[in-house]
């Protein structure tokens, strides 16, 4: 993908074409270019013509005036910046992608290796297609699942603590133990999931290389660790950077079907997305929603760049683009 | 060569299944949790094992007052609409790009990079979508975001780029037209390529709640996710419109077997989706 995208686009006609050039190729191959028309026109709806509207951020915005509001400047962004949000929801924002990242990149390798290791078929088969249930299941059935777990005076931890003689946590009001939580949930929802794509990474290694070691004398741990490993890392590692760009934006979904709209654990679940949200349509700010979406925009764009030129760089086959 | 000792065998065993009940009890829990009654629920809390075992968490579910028949029927359309019209046109995309004939197809390759790594956000998108009408119908839920995903339209180009040059142009000297070519030549080749992005499409379609949240207040249009999303407020009108029929509403059992039907038709083509996604997931991210 890399080189059609960004790397060949310099060097290749398409970019020699003149205008004369690119009518006289679309007439040439009109008909394949009727075939991409109506993905064109979409990504144009919601890629393009949305731009302008950022100008909000620098608005009082009105419904009625639309995009013609009152122009205020950097208002918005003052009073963003101004308020503690700014500071909570990037924390939040950054600590727990960065957790859910590392988390689960660690944990996957680490199944994708025993797995590996399993000789009994079946039980092979059964249980990824177990652990692979969950990424099938919507954060909203999630969220009640969970509330089954973890509910003051019905949920099922909570009995597992009373029977153990301690006393019912009240989960849903004590924000310190949330980032355990979602971390949790997440390793839940995607280590079978990421696994597999490891697991398949794994098996794809050339199989004379393990009878190579084993003449030499390497035992199974030595060769996981010296032939296996650092065959996987590479490809993990780069799928990972991959998710290390989108590190400034949550995952809306997620957040706002868990936590909805509980204050009490906002300081430490309340992320640029879910907050975008609020302001938007339950405070009713959109220029606001707007300018800390700008800012978000901005900071993701430059960190979704950055780790795909790294990526390009260090292993261009991987690079998403 | 593959010889190693039992007890390290065990103990990986040991671990897998440790992890996958790990993955699968709190599912568990639910689905027996919607069989509960009521008061087991309020005696013994959420158990993998109720002590009362009732059913009348699904038949509350298609009484008539229940709107999740309503929500079910709102989401299926929603999903077979949208997955087809989105396959259509990832497919054809992901042709045209993957012709070596098509002049401009570096350019249009930038054009849809650069939305993939910008975006302007939530606002501008919800401003855009009233502007074209997506509010409170169902083609709000089915154009918004989820109708073109330019990552699998790449998914079909790299497939694509795998087929010999030579069947095109043994087409063409055929007389078949492009258009004819990528339906009849190349279509039923990409079979493997399309069941991975007509199952990546439909989960995103049957898992959606964000469109709702954003661009739908009737209730008349609101899908299966969103429904159980505010399910707080269909609890209470069922209940309103019951009173008198049954002294205790079931609520936790409602909500759980209501989470349980949600996920019924995922469990359904359950087997095809993991050979399918695997496969996909694996084109897609190694090879990508």
């Amino acid at each position: 993908m890399a080189e059609a995208a960004v790397g060949a686009v310099g060097k290749q006609r398409a970019h020699r074409l003149g205008p004369r050039g690119v009518i006289r190729e679309l007439a040439r191959n009109r008909a394949l270019y009727l075939l991409v028309l109506p993905a064109v026109l979409y990504t144009f709806v919601y890629g393009y013509i949305t731009l302008p509207y950022m100008a909000i951020a620098f608005e009082k915005f009105n419904f009625r005036t639309g995009i013609l509001s009152q122009w205020v400047g950097l208002k918005n962004f003052q009073y963003f910046f101004k308020s503690t949000w700014a500071a909570t929801v990037t924390r939040n924002t950054l600590i727990l992608n960065f957790l859910f990242i590392v988390i689960v990149y660690v944990s996957s390798i680490v199944l994708a290796l025993l797995l590996n290791e399993v000789r009994a078929k079946r039980f092979l088969k059964v249980s990824q297609t177990v652990m692979l249930f969950p990424y099938f299941i919507s954060w909203v059935v999630v969220s009640y699942m969970l509330q089954g777990l973890l509910n003051t005076s019905t949920g099922l931890l909570n009995r597992i603590i009373a029977g153990l003689g301690g006393e019912a946590v009240s989960f849903y009001s004590t924000p310190g133990y949330w980032y355990v939580i979602l971390i949790l949930l997440r390793v839940w929802k995607y280590i079978g999931w990421t696994s597999v794509i490891y697991l398949s990474v794994i098996t794809g290694i050339d199989g004379s290389l393990f009878e190579a070691a084993y003449i030499d004398g390497a035992g199974r741990l030595q060769s996981v660790l010296y032939i296996t490993l650092p065959l996987l890392l590479p490809t993990a590692s780069i799928l990972t950077l991959m998710e290390v760009g989108r590190i400034f934006y949550g995952d809306f979904s997620m957040f706002y079907a868990i936590i909805r709209d509980n204050g009490s654990l906002m300081p430490v679940a309340e992320v640029i997305d879910t907050y975008v949200y609020r302001t938007f349509k339950l405070t009713g700010n959109p220029s606001l929603s707007m300018a800390v979406g700008m800012y978000q925009s901005l900071v993701g764009f430059a960190l979704v760049f950055g780790s795909n030129a790294l990526v390009n760089k260090l292993y261009p086959e991987g690079a998403l683009f | 060569m593959r010889r190693r000792t039992t007890v390290s065998q065990a103990v990986i065993a040991a671990v897998v299944f440790a992890l996958a009940v790990f993955c699968l009890a709190p599912m568990l829990m639910v689905l027996m949790t919607s069989f509960a009654t009521e008061r087991a629920i309020t005696i013994n809390g959420y158990t993998l094992w109720p002590s009362e075992w009732s059913g009348e968490a699904y038949r509350r579910m298609f009484n008539s007052v229940s709107r999740v028949p309503k929500a079910y029927w709102v989401t299926i359309r929603a999903t077979l609409a949208g997955t087809f019209i989105a396959v259509v046109i990832s497919y054809c995309a992901g042709y045209t790009l993957a012709c070596p004939q098509c002049g401009l197809r570096n350019g249009l390759a930038l054009y849809f990079y650069i939305t993939m790594i910008f975006s302007a956000g939530l606002v501008p998108w919800y401003m855009v979508n009233r502007a074209l009408g997506l509010t409170d119908n169902i083609w709000a839920l089915i154009v918004p975001s989820l109708m073109f995903s330019p990552f699998n339209m790449y998914l079909v180009r790299n497939f694509l780029r795998g087929v010999p040059d030579s069947l095109r142009e043994s087409g063409l000297i055929d007389g078949a037209g492009e258009t004819r070519i990528a339906f009849m030549i190349y279509l039923p080749l990409a079979a493997p390529v399309l069941a991975t992005i007509t199952l990546f499409y439909a989960i995103a379609y049957w898992n959606n709640y964000f469109n709702a949240v954003m661009l739908v207040n009737n209730a008349d249009y609101y899908p299966l996710q969103m429904l159980l999303f505010n399910i707080q407020s269909e609890l209470s009108m069922i209940s309103n419109m019951m009173t008198g029929v049954s002294l205790t509403p079931p609520k936790e059992s409602f909500k759980m077997a209501t989470s349980i039907i949600t996920i019924g038709p995922i469990i359904l083509v359950y087997p095809f989706l993991q050979r399918y996604f695997i496969k996909g997931m694996v084109v897609g991210a190694v090879k990508g």
